[in-house]
């Protein structure tokens, strides 16, 4: 048992006794703890093991900012989080903790032998030791390199949990809960604003939370706090986020809060999901994100028990934790003091307050002085001593010339260091608002908003809470105005910026040479001042070359507490002003944001709609196995009982040729134009003419792209003078009709003609076969069907199986065939009927493999496979199409560019292997003479290929150099096992007459 | 609460044209188009919603088979494209008092009732549909959805209400 955890005080409920276990041990703590202050509070210090030299490392800091104590968390079933800080996790009853990054244990960690051999690691090691030979970076040196490096371990096992999104507006959005924060939510709503309010941590109130001296207004800071949380709660229009932190902000004043909505909870409901990204579109944002305490870089500052002073100053006032017991404080400036004056006060030993600066003064220093703390001016620390917990420090006196002489050695727990503060600018910068550098300060802050924006409070340079209070007061009325569109200025009367906390970045003074100490800089990715100094040495001057180079700053934690150190180290090895050498850009998120929660609820079944038609249940039920095409879920073939796909197939075109069969073409495209220049816009957006097109009849279209290529085709019915029935491919639909639109819209806004997608108000059964009019005779009611009376391309409108029909008359098989259009919600009844109709002729479903099949063995094109983008009509054998008499059509000009009508366009062609039993991979390439040396001239490639069970023999086909006068020829297919001698011949292997289609 | 409820079958058509066709088919419905952008018409069991500067939709009850030659028959030759589209969409029903913050996990419009008032009607997205979504009352919504993208939606808003179900708030704010 020890005595860390103070009898009073805190927020913490010391009701409420909280169990958790870290590393398998059994420890306890209080509702309203974070694992770390329950830690501090079981007396551990020793949480973690530095990412390259395994160090011994402890808690640095009290909140997001932490690098070093970084902890995986299993929730069970298989919700594991790597890379938590165990800052901010929040202690719940059965919270289940280990360490990371240690091997066989934390406290014996057989990876620290790095740490020994770290004169031979320095910084960018690995670009110089492992370049050879340059085919081990893959496969030795990288893989070795990443099981020794790292932190946490990635969970194995899918997330169970759920995450949502939610995208929301609002007047004016304010990022963070601190005193600034809460002035501007509550000077914003009392002006009537949508406001909202989010905050990083569990309870709103910011440095508020562990405020405990002084009064504001004859109130105390905790009453202040629970005033304002109450009147901005008791606001219709303000919606208040805890636990929620803005991570990244894009343009137009989109700011993405990811919230935590269970993590806390010991028992969550399973119907509240565990994350939510909101996504808000704010008219103003207000940016009071607050400061970060700068560590101090002093030789061995990175052993666990030295901390930053604001953190022991939150451990023990909000927590009621004291972190250690007998304390030396390095700073470099006020705050401090005030961290010493309330340890001392709470019982904490508090030996000395070494502080860099030659001649502190103030109320603070004032006050510890007052209280009998040792201040000591001019004082710095030479290093540290302590392996698993630091034990000593060596301080050392700053001489007047600036020289660092030796000092006595003080024993001592706990080490405080003190920097002075870091605005958080992360936002404000992702706004792509520029920094300024504040030289009273010695601190970024924001300069002129880009966007409609205002930083208020610590985050732009006001350290004291009146002033952040006031700070935060001026943004929320501004905000409020400037969102109801009144003149604002966002650049208020610039933050009283205090010098007090200038405080000191960059290598603190030290007698010890700089060679052979650590005094680290990034603490989670293990660089340290010496790093930098190395890489400045070795040429690089640009801070971001630096961070590439040192890696520094590109932790987890993105360099919170590092980065300015590291600047000021680099200005100074090149000679440089800090604001010359610049910042490194700051990028989303601001911290780390779970893939879950950015996926949402896009995953598994709602990852992407999933299409089915009509009748795709039947076909389900019949063992269909499907293809994704597009969104669409198709019937790709059905198989019986022992069937693979090759027999399936071969027995379905067999059935279609021999007999009939039925498919489901529900997902073709559908366009309905409409209007008395219907035709001439048919004219325009085709190849093909339209004019004389009777009603009732059909005709194949083609469709080019401006650039002359073919773009899309279908089968087109004109149902009445002034409305065509347009079928697109099933891939193509939403893209003909945006290009329609567009061309109507801006090409032709004088044609008095609309389009109306209708791919979905009908289902289509196609039944092909000789039987095909056999079977639905019996179900037409009202339209001839006769071969005379609805000849080959013909539509009918009438009535099947009792529902309305669009009747077409159409083969994409070389069959007689009959396409059943009948509106979507009565799809498979009819497919029912007409398949038990078909019964007596062994009616056989077939799917998109077999319909693959049946028209290539007739050399129908199918778009996007025997095109690619680059297709003319008379490449793949369509000149014939084209209306040569049609004034203009979309292409028409690109047509007759030379490079369109050279003989060696690749054009389509059929290909038969001379060894009728193989069929030839689709892609393939083609040469016309495989005997020159390499690279031998490709001359085309294979489109399609199928064994043919009509034929019995492989059937391809292919686009190819000059194909068509090749007719004849013999070409190779060059395989990697082998060469095959293909023939080249007419892409119609089957019933070239058409005879079967006109039965 | 939030129920989700899939609409009867209903008669649709899609109408394009000019104004003056849109005044002729306003009469023959029995529901004046809307001229105001992204706002809607009711009247008896009929509704008519502004899709674009020259589209509406029209709903009406189903089996509503004769609507369709009494518009045209109205029309007479004024140039305008009537499409039927009853079975091309389905509607769905979003109702209860956290309908705008369920349909806004996967929609990015401001629906706060200033913004988005009762009878405003626009082609959006929801997820990675497109939808028409109508505010038919303060906390009530119709959405039209193409038939095959019907599951997905029904999918999302499923996920999307299941944390109403619970008693608790969530957000507590953790006063202490």
């Amino acid at each position: 048992m020890n005595d860390s955890r103070t009898e009073t005080g805190g927020r913490i409920d010391r009701s409420r006794p909280v169990e958790f276990t870290f590393d398998g041990e059994r420890l306890k703590g209080f509702a309203g703890d974070t694992l770390a202050s329950a830690l501090i509070a079981n007396g551990v210090h020793l949480v973690g093991r530095s990412f390259k030299y395994h160090r011994p490392r402890g808690f640095l800091s009290a909140g997001a900012e932490e690098p070093n104590a970084l902890v995986h968390v299993d929730r069970g079933g298989g919700r594991e989080t790597p890379n938590l800080r165990a800052t901010t996790i929040e202690l719940y009853e059965g919270l289940a903790t280990t360490s990371q990054n240690r091997w066989p244990s934390l406290a014996f960690d057989l990876g620290e032998a790095a740490n020994y051999l770290s004169p031979l690691i320095p910084a960018g090691f690995y670009y110089k030791s492992f370049m050879w030979p340059r085919s081990f970076w893959r496969h030795v040196y990288e893989p070795a390199i990443r099981r020794r490096a790292g932190l946490g371990v990635a969970p194995k096992s899918a997330d169970p949990d759920r995450y949502l999104h939610r995208y929301v507006h609002c007047d004016v959005l304010v990022v963070g809960g601190g005193p600034a924060g809460l002035a501007a939510a509550i000077a914003a709503s009392e002006a009537g604003a949508r406001v909202i309010l989010c905050d990083e941590q569990a309870e709103f109130g910011g440095a508020l939370l562990h405020e405990t001296r002084g009064t504001i207004a004859g109130q105390t800071v905790a009453d202040l706090v629970i005033e304002a949380v109450a009147t901005l709660a008791g606001r219709d229009r303000v919606r208040l986020l805890p636990r929620t932190t803005a991570f990244g902000y894009y343009a137009d004043n989109l700011v993405c809060l990811a919230e935590r909505i269970t993590d806390h909870l010991a028992d969550p409901d399973p119907e509240l999901p565990r994350e939510r990204i909101w996504q808000v579109r704010a008219r103003e944002v207000i940016l009071a994100t607050g400061a970060i305490e700068r560590p101090l870089v002093f030789p061995e500052n990175d052993r666990p028990g030295i901390m930053l002073a604001d953190a022991a100053r939150t451990y023990l006032n909000r927590y009621g934790v004291r972190a250690g017991k007998r304390t030396v404080i390095l700073t470099a400036g006020d705050s401090a003091y005030r961290a010493a004056l309330d340890l001392h006060e709470a019982g904490v030993e508090v030996v000395a307050i070494a502080d860099l600066r030659a001649s502190p003064d103030g109320t603070d220093v004032a006050a510890a002085r007052a209280a009998g703390i040792t201040v000591m001016p001019s004082t710095t620390i030479n290093g540290t001593l302590g392996r698993m917990r630091v034990k000593a420090v060596d301080l050392g006196m700053i001489e007047a010339d600036g020289k660092v002489g030796g000092g006595e050695r003080v024993p001592c727990d706990l080490v405080l260091m003190s920097g002075g503060f870091t605005p958080s600018v992360h936002l404000f910068s992702q706004s792509r608002g520029r920094l300024a550098f504040d030289a009273g300060l010695n601190a970024f802050v924001p300069g002129k908003p880009v966007q409609r924006q205002h930083s208020a409070g610590a985050s732009a340079g006001a350290f004291e809470t009146e002033a952040c209070l006031a700070d935060g007061y001026a943004a929320g009325e501004a905000a409020a105005r400037a969102a109801r569109g009144e003149p604002v200025s966002r650049l208020r009367a610039p933050a009283s910026r205090d010098a007090r906390h200038a405080g000191y970045a960059g290598m603190a003074p030290s007698q010890r040479s700089e060679r052979g100490v650590k005094a680290f800089v990034d603490f989670q990715h293990d660089v340290t001042a010496k790093d930098i100094k190395l890489a400045a040495r070795e040429g690089f001057r640009s801070i971001e070359h630096v961070k590439r180079y040192t890696t520094t700053g590109m932790a987890t934690d993105q360099g919170k507490t590092s980065n300015i150190n590291a600047l000021a180290i680099v200005a100074e090895a090149v000679g440089k002003p800090v604001p010359a050498v610049g910042l490194t850009s700051f990028r989303p998120p601001y911290t780390p944001v779970t893939f879950g929660a950015i996926a949402g609820a896009s995953r598994g079944d709602l990852f992407d709609p999933v299409r089915r038609t009509p009748i795709h249940d039947w076909a389900a039920e019949q063992g269909a196995a499907f293809e994704d095409v597009g969104l669409w879920k198709r019937a790709w073939y059905f198989p019986k009982a022992g069937e693979d796909i090759h027999k399936a197939v071969a027995r379905e075109c067999q059935a279609v040729r021999d007999a009939v069969g039925i498919f489901d073409a529900s997902t073709l495209g559908k366009i309905e134009i409409v209007g008395p220049d219907a035709a001439e816009f048919m004219n325009r957006l085709y190849i093909n003419a339209w004019t004389k097109l009777e009603p009732g009849r059909c005709r194949y279209g083609v469709m080019l792209t401006e650039a002359g290529f073919i773009m899309d085709d279908g089968v087109i019915g004109r149902i009445a003078p002034d409305r065509f029935h347009v079928t697109t491919t099933t891939g193509g639909a939403p893209r003909v009709l945006h290009h329609m639109e567009d061309y109507l819209q801006t090409e032709f806004p004088e044609l008095k003609v609309w389009l109306t997608s209708t791919t979905e108000q009908w289902a289509v059964i196609a039944v092909q076969g000789r039987h095909a009019r056999e079977v639905i005779a019996p179900l037409v009611e009202d339209i001839d069907i006769s071969a005379e009376a609805m000849p080959h391309m013909s539509v009918r409108s009438g009535k099947i199986a009792g529902v309305p029909t669009r009747l077409f008359r159409v083969s994409f098989s070389g069959e007689l065939g009959f396409e059943i259009n009948v509106p979507a919600s009565a799809g498979r009844a009819v497919w029912e009927k007409v398949f038990a109709s078909g019964e007596r002729f062994g009616i056989t479903p077939y799917g998109t493999e077999t319909m693959h099949v049946l028209r290539a063995e007739k050399g129908y094109i199918i778009v996007g496979q025997e095109t690619d983008g680059t297709m003319t009509p008379d490449d793949v054998g369509l000149a014939g199409m084209v209306g040569k008499a049609k004034p203009d059509f979309v292409g028409k000009r690109s047509l007759v560019r030379p490079d369109m009508l050279k003989a060696n366009r690749k054009q389509l062609v059929g290909l038969k292997a001379l060894d009728a039993s193989i069929v030839l991979e689709e892609g393939a390439q083609i040469v016309a003479d495989p005997h020159v040396p390499v690279p031998v001239p490709m001359i085309g490639h294979v489109t399609s290929s199928y064994w043919s069970p009509s034929l019995q023999h492989g059937i391809a086909l292919a686009l190819v150099a000059g194909g068509r006068a090749r007719m004849g020829q013999r070409l190779f297919v060059p395989m990697p096992t082998r060469m095959i001698e293909v023939e080249v011949v007419d892409p119609v292997f089957l019933d070239k007459e058409g005879t079967r289609l006109n039965g | 609460m939030v129920s989700v409820t899939l609409l009867p079958a209903a008669t649709r058509f899609l109408v394009r044209g000019d104004s003056a066709a849109a005044a002729t088919i306003g009469q023959a419905f029995g529901v004046p188009l809307p001229r105001q952008a992204c706002r809607s018409t009711e009247g008896g069991r009929r509704a008519a919603l502004w899709l674009g500067p020259d589209e509406w939709l029209l709903l009406a009850a189903e089996g509503e088979d004769a609507l369709m030659g009494d518009i045209e028959g109205a029309l007479d030759g004024v140039p305008a494209s009537l499409v039927d589209i009853s079975e091309r969409q389905v509607a769905i029903d979003v109702d209860g008092p956290e309908a705008a913050e369920a349909i806004n996990a996967f929609n990015a419009l401001d629906l706060e009732v200033d913004a988005f008032p009762v009878g405003m009607c626009t082609r959006t997205l929801f997820g990675k549909a497109e939808i028409v979504l109508w505010r038919t009352a303060p906390d009530r919504f119709r959405i039209e959805v193409w038939r095959s993208f019907a599951p997905y939606v029904l999918g999302c808003l499923a996920e999307a209400t299941r944390e109403y179900r619970v008693s608790s708030p969530i957000g507590d704010l953790c006063i202490t």
